[in-house]
């Protein structure tokens, strides 16, 4: 379970771990061909293509030449193979890039290039500025006097922030030329994909005594694939290496998603298979019956008495060969092609070009464009999706004071202007917590302004609001925060910082004032996470009331608060949290249990409300939609009021009376089954009439019922047409998808943040907005767009287009190879059961590529409807959903339609089998080409 | 990736890198395709349109229904059976004998001609139940062997009939060749011979392209079972019609092929009598044997199906039409009424 990496000892760890050579190919030289092969093979319609290819080379039963069905067969495996060949040669020359680049490592106690391969597990690898990490380094020297450097990590989570890396503790302070010479030991887990949480311990030998086990978290390593920024120079020890980093792990191919056509179209390939085998054994027998008893009379076929073993399986076999092209060869090429087609249809569409950033939207995942058009639910995140995530500070309470409620605007309010010029505690004391209560990095641009390097948008707005009101962070220089008020300089030292976990849901400092040598406490949070634990005695009624008031105008809300420490108090539980910091298991509880013995009997300080404006065109697409027959669910980390609320402002919900909103609460078992009961129940009745009726759960009601009423709450799902969810986790997104997809809805999750990765990887259909928390989402995404309002078009326009092309192109495949294969059967009752083919091999394959694939195509280019009339009547999605267009019994009536016209034709007089068939063959090529623009 | 970006625009340059491949690249320059918007159109079947549609069927449809029928009656035919009455009244209950013994075979059949029959007019033979579309027969041929004089040995798809017995290819070879049919028919009109011109009665790209000049017969029908005609073995290929019209093989069972034709009118109620060797075995398996003389309309022979094709199929569009035209008189309907969109006639019902 556990690795333990010897730093710098050349010999022992050589062999115990892999080398850093990274790779990420699939194939090698040699096994490229018998692999590849056999993974094509694995697909039941190329072993059946395959079977076919290999009879055919038997002439006595051929009734074409095998090259017409081994040209395009070799034809398909040739292209896909080169395709994977292909991406996996540039996957090489990657690696190969990397795995050759020039690293300086340490050997023997030297420093020397080697090539970024050759690292091994405990080697010290130094890096200068702006260098790629070539693998998972633990830290232990960088140019920094206080031991930080700066990673910019947008590879690894597409955050674009700069982010502070520390070394440990036990290696502060060690001379530069010493760094060579470092011996010890650091215990860590053993490799795994969690980029976020890395629990090992250091322990240095002498002569760097420490006696201490130095804990290590995901502070202090810098990750492969990173970027070191605004240091001079840094170096680590190797601890996860080649394909055993977090990145490597993480790395990996996603399932590939399959969409309902192609299951429908599997389900009918098998269909056609056996109703093939019927046929084949029917007309078997009736050969091998006619061929004994007329066949003997018609002395000029010399059918021999006494035929070889394999005598009766000739017919059959024939048979089988003549209907083999019931199954069309071309329909996976052919839709392997349009489908990447509508994909850079996406791509290149000009209205779905974010005006602003210039992002155009993209289709990472060509082969799921009909699923849009079949989407019944969508799961949305609310911060980043619905709303721009654009955070601006709008109104604030201050000890029972309110700011910003006339303007709308806190920092316009003069009252609070005065107030700061006045140096009113309270207000300092507020606005100081705004700007240092964060993780925000303030970098120095050339022209001397302040930016601020943020991870989440809330802090940045606080920061940005404490500037404007003249508390400006001016600068952090390792442990010390530079702030200026009033022309002064105020300096504090950041003594711990109890980072924010969605479970804590607030995050906290600790500082000591560098004036008065004061320990405080500084807090900020949800505000069921700080109000109740406010000092007995402090009223915080004004409080509630301040958040109620903002959650109700759509407003953020965070509660500021704060304490003064003792010294002793302070050092007692420092030694625990170092305690909790440093255990393997477990450490995030730890951390959490240890927090909470310092967060409470705060003073509260006030409210802040955070405004995030809705993105433009969210109602009109969110009721565009909903028209289309598509059910919205609402999942968001936020509280309940402001979900509520943002609901209400884009149309998402009703007001009364016209909506209806019902809540699923409590905290135990027995409270939310009754209030989910009590919920079915009005849902049931309610579902005649036309109310728009919507639930509210949160996180915790949740968790509950997924655990122990999932039924009930199934039903539920299947009742609710519209669902807010607030206060849920990543994996609880990710649950609801599921439990909505095991109800057999089509979904599509959209969202921005980390946070919707998984529930966008679980879903039918990812959709990723390209927005300010990262590319992460959009990355993990099948499709990812700009802005939300462009989802009305992906679905209605593209989903719909894209449905419709396909349906008609698979649903034609087989039309026209059942139409060709029935000619032939139809034949064989009066060419004596013996398996001649009317159409000779240069037809049927013609028949097959140029007459009735490559023409198709062109119905990639199909509009039924114009996009205007779509949008005006979004209803027209419902034929999609309900996969009208490519039902089973659409299919048969093609068939039945084949019937019917080969009756007609087969009596028609003609005379020379050529002629007749070759007459046959233009009738054939008419009709079905009048089918084709019939469509 | 670059690592040399210098380092005050270090954040945003590894940022933009990172993202380039796929970010800034692809922003296509505005096209029609692209955007999806080329020029279509989608024709709106209005009542109008579907009517006068309809109608415009009709009125072309019939009268070719009823010009091509008339065309198909024009033609005189005149069939007679005689693979029944051609055998002797002994050998009634035992054809297959009679016809495999060496007996004069000769038969005499009185046509009479109904209609003036004007030249050309066709001599064909009539197989029933015959299959030349059976695999195993119409696969045995050589095409390269009966164009070339060179690939005379190219014979593997001939089988059974590929070599003699002593290991000789047969020039034809195949079941094909071997089965020629080989009933003859002699025509008199008032004791007068009646001249049949065999030339030209097979197709010209068959003469000139499939069949070779310098191909010979040769081993042809030496073997202990004898299929069917024999050839003159100093004629080409190219020249044994005969031959080249047998070798395109018949789709259906049922087939006629050209004998000859016969290069003068024939008067109404004229006699022709024919004297025939009744020589190709059809009665083992009970095949029918018909003469055909039959004239020709701009239509070709007779064939009826076409007209009534024609004729119902305008039939069927002049009575839409009527019922259309109907129905739009008595109940006529606005254009795009969105009352009648699926979703706005049962509310609530998705």
């Amino acid at each position: 379970m556990k690795r333990y990496v010897y730093i710098n000892d050349d010999e022992s760890l050589q062999e115990l771990y892999c080398d850093n050579q990274i790779s990420n190919r699939k194939y090698t030289v040699l096994n490229f061909l018998p692999k590849n092969l056999w993974e094509q093979f694995s697909r039941f319609m190329n072993q059946y293509f395959l079977l076919i290819a290999c009879l055919q080379l038997w002439s006595l039963i051929t009734p074409v030449n095998p090259a017409s069905t081994w040209g395009p067969l070799i034809f398909i495996f040739a292209v896909s193979a080169s395709k994977e060949a292909w991406d996996d040669y540039n996957r090489y020359l990657s690696d190969k890039k990397a795995n050759e680049k020039e690293v300086w490592v340490v050997r023997q106690g030297i420093k020397k290039h080697v090539q970024a391969q050759d690292i091994h597990v405990g080697n010290i690898v130094w890096l200068r500025e702006n260098d790629e990490v070539p693998c998972d380094l633990v830290l232990i020297g960088t140019s920094d006097p206080q031991g930080l450097c700066y990673v910019e990590t947008a590879a690894l989570d597409g955050e674009t922030d700069l982010k502070t890396r520390v070394i440990p503790s036990a290696c502060m302070g060690i001379d530069f030329e010493l760094l060579h010479k470092i011996k010890g030991v650091i215990e860590c887990p053993n490799p795994d994909k969690d980029i976020r949480r890395f629990d090992a311990n250091l322990r240095l030998f002498p002569p760097f005594i420490d006696n201490d086990v130095c804990p290590l978290t995901i502070k202090n390593t810098i990750l492969q694939s990173c970027y070191l920024r605004n240091t001079e120079w840094a170096c680590g020890v190797a601890v996860y290496t080649g394909n055993e980093t977090k990145l490597g792990m993480s790395r990996g191919i996603p399932e590939p998603k399959l969409t309902a056509m192609d299951a429908m179209i599997d389900k009918l390939t098998g269909a056609i298979f056996v109703f093939q085998i019927v046929v084949v054994m029917v007309l078997g027998i009736a050969g091998n019956v006619w061929k004994d008893t007329e066949a003997r009379k018609q002395w000029y076929v010399l059918y021999p008495y006494e035929g070889p073993w394999y005598e009766l399986l000739v017919i059959p076999l024939r048979f089988e060969l003549l209907c083999s092209i019931m199954i069309p060869i071309s329909i996976k090429v052919s839709l392997d092609l349009v489908k990447s087609l509508y994909a850079k249809f996406i791509d290149w569409d000009n209205e779905m070009i974010d005006q602003e950033t210039g992002i155009p939207s993209h289709a990472a995942n060509t082969a799921i464009s009909e699923d849009l058009g079949q989407v019944e639910y969508i799961l949305t995140d609310k911060t980043g999706t619905l709303t721009e995530n654009r955070m601006i500070f709008r109104r604030c309470c201050i000890s029972g004071i309110f700011y910003g409620n006339e303007s709308g605007d806190a920092l316009k309010d003069v009252e609070l202007l005065n107030a700061v010029a006045g140096s009113s505690p309270d207000v300092v004391r507020f606005l100081t917590v705004m700007a240092i209560c964060n993780t925000v990095i303030p970098v120095k641009s050339k022209t001397g302004a302040i930016l601020y390097k943020a991870q989440s948008q809330d802090e940045d707005a606080l920061v940005n609001a404490a500037a404007r009101l003249h508390v400006v962070y001016v600068n952090k220089n390792a442990n010390i925060l530079e702030i200026r008020f009033n022309g002064s300089v105020i300096q504090y030292e950041v003594l711990e910082t109890l980072e924010f976990t969605s479970d804590r849901k607030r995050m906290s400092v600790v500082v000591k004032d560098c004036q008065n040598g004061k320990i405080i406490l500084l807090s900020k949070g949800a505000d069921e996470a700080i109000l109740p634990y406010a000092y007995a005695g402090q009223q915080t009624r004004t409080f509630i009331e301040a958040v109620e008031q903002y959650a109700q105008l759509g407003l953020r809300t965070l509660c500021l608060a704060w304490r003064e420490l003792k010294e002793d108090e302070y050092q007692e539980w420092s030694l625990m949290f170092k305690e909790a910091s440093s255990t393997l298991v477990d450490r995030e509880w730890r951390i959490a249990e240890v927090c909470q013995r310092l967060e409470h009997d705060f003073e509260i300080l006030g409210v802040t409300a955070i405004e995030d404006r809705l993105q433009d065109g969210v109602p009109e697409t969110i009721e565009t939609l909903r028209k289309a027959g598509i059910n919205f669910w609402m999942l968001t980390g936020d509280k309940q009021n402001t979900a509520i609320q943002i609901a209400l402002s884009c149309n998402f919900i009703s007001p009364e009376p016209k909506g209806q909103l019902l809540l699923i609460d409590g905290k135990t078992e027995d409270e939310v089954c009754r209030s989910l009961e009590r919920v079915l129940l009005t849902m049931r009745i309610t579902s005649s009439e036309p109310k728009d009726v919507a639930f509210v759960v949160d996180g915790w009601a949740l968790e509950i019922a997924l655990k122990h009423y999932r039924k009930a709450f199934t039903e539920l799902a299947i009742l609710s047409r519209t669902a807010i969810c607030c206060r849920v986790t990543p994996s609880q997104k990710a649950q609801l998808v599921e439990l909505l997809k095991s109800c057999d809805y089509r979904t599509l999750a959209i969202g921005d943040g980390g946070n919707d990765v998984r529930m966008i990887q679980q879903a039918d259909i990812g959709v990723g907005i390209s927005g300010r928390e990262g590319l992460q989402a959009a990355r993990a995404a099948d499709y990812s767009i700009g802005k939300f309002r462009f989802l009305k078009r992906l679905i209605l326009v593209h989903g719909r287009y894209s449905y419709n092309r396909t349906a008609f192109l698979s649903q034609y495949s087989f039309y026209k190879s059942l139409v060709i294969c029935f000619i032939q059967i139809f034949f064989s009752f009066i060419s004596g059961v013996s398996g001649t083919s009317l159409f000779n091999s240069v037809s049927l394959m013609a028949y097959n590529v140029f007459y009735t694939s490559v023409p198709v195509l062109v119905s990639v280019l199909d509009k039924d409807l114009s996009e205007g009339t779509i949008m005006q009547h979004p209803q027209i999605l419902f034929y999609c959903q309900a996969g009208r267009f490519a039902v089973f019994p659409l299919y048969f009536f093609f068939i039945f339609r084949v019937f019917s016209i080969n009756r007609l034709r087969i009596r028609n007089w003609a005379n020379l089998l050529h002629y007749f068939s070759r007459q046959l063959y233009i009738c054939w090529l008419m009709v079905i080409k009048l089918m084709q623009d019939c469509f | 990736m670059n690592s040399n970006t210098p380092s005050s625009s270090a954040g945003r340059a590894g940022s933009a890198d990172s993202a380039a491949p796929r970010r800034n690249s692809k922003r296509p320059k505005y096209s029609k395709f692209t955007q999806q918007e080329l020029p279509a159109c989608k024709p709106i079947l209005t009542p109008r349109w579907a009517i006068s549609a309809f109608m415009l069927v009709s009125i072309v449809f019939i009268p070719i229904g009823v010009v091509s029928l008339f065309a198909s009656r024009d033609v005189v035919e005149i069939i007679d059976r005689y693979e029944n009455v051609c055998v002797p009244e002994s050998f009634r209950n035992d054809k297959v004998t009679y016809i495999q013994s060496d007996v004069d075979k000769i038969c005499n059949r009185t046509l009479r001609v109904k209609k003036l029959m004007k030249q050309p007019i066709y001599v064909y033979y009539q197989l029933d139940n015959f299959y030349q579309n059976h695999r195993r027969y119409v696969k045995s041929r050589s095409d390269s062997q009966l164009k070339n004089n060179n690939s005379q040995d190219d014979v593997d798809s001939c089988k059974p009939e590929d070599n003699t017995a002593d290991g000789m290819p047969i020039v034809p070879c195949g079941l094909i060749a071997w089965s020629l049919f080989n009933d003859t028919f002699n025509f008199s009109l008032n004791n007068q011979q009646l001249a049949v011109n065999k030339k030209g009665i097979s197709w010209k790209s068959d003469r000139d392209s499939k069949f070779g000049k310098n191909v010979f017969p040769k081993n042809f029908q030496n073997g202990s079972f004898i299929g069917g005609k024999h050839l003159n073995s100093s004629v080409p290929l190219s020249e044994q019609e005969d031959l080249i019209v047998w070798m395109r093989t018949a789709a259906l069972p049922t087939f006629r092929k050209l004998y000859g034709k016969i290069e003068r009118d024939l008067q109404p109620n004229e006699l022709i009598q024919v004297t025939l060797e009744n020589n190709y075995n059809t009665y083992s398996f009970n095949g029918k044997k018909k003469l055909v003389l039959s004239t020709t309309s701009w239509l070709g022979g007779k064939n009826d199906f076409l007209g009534i094709a024609y004729l119902t199929v305008g039939g069927l569009c002049f009575f839409l039409a009527l019922s259309f035209t109907v129905v739009y008189l008595v109940k006529p309907r606005r254009l795009g009424d969105p009352s009648y969109l699926s979703w706005n006639r049962n509310p609530g019902g998705h």
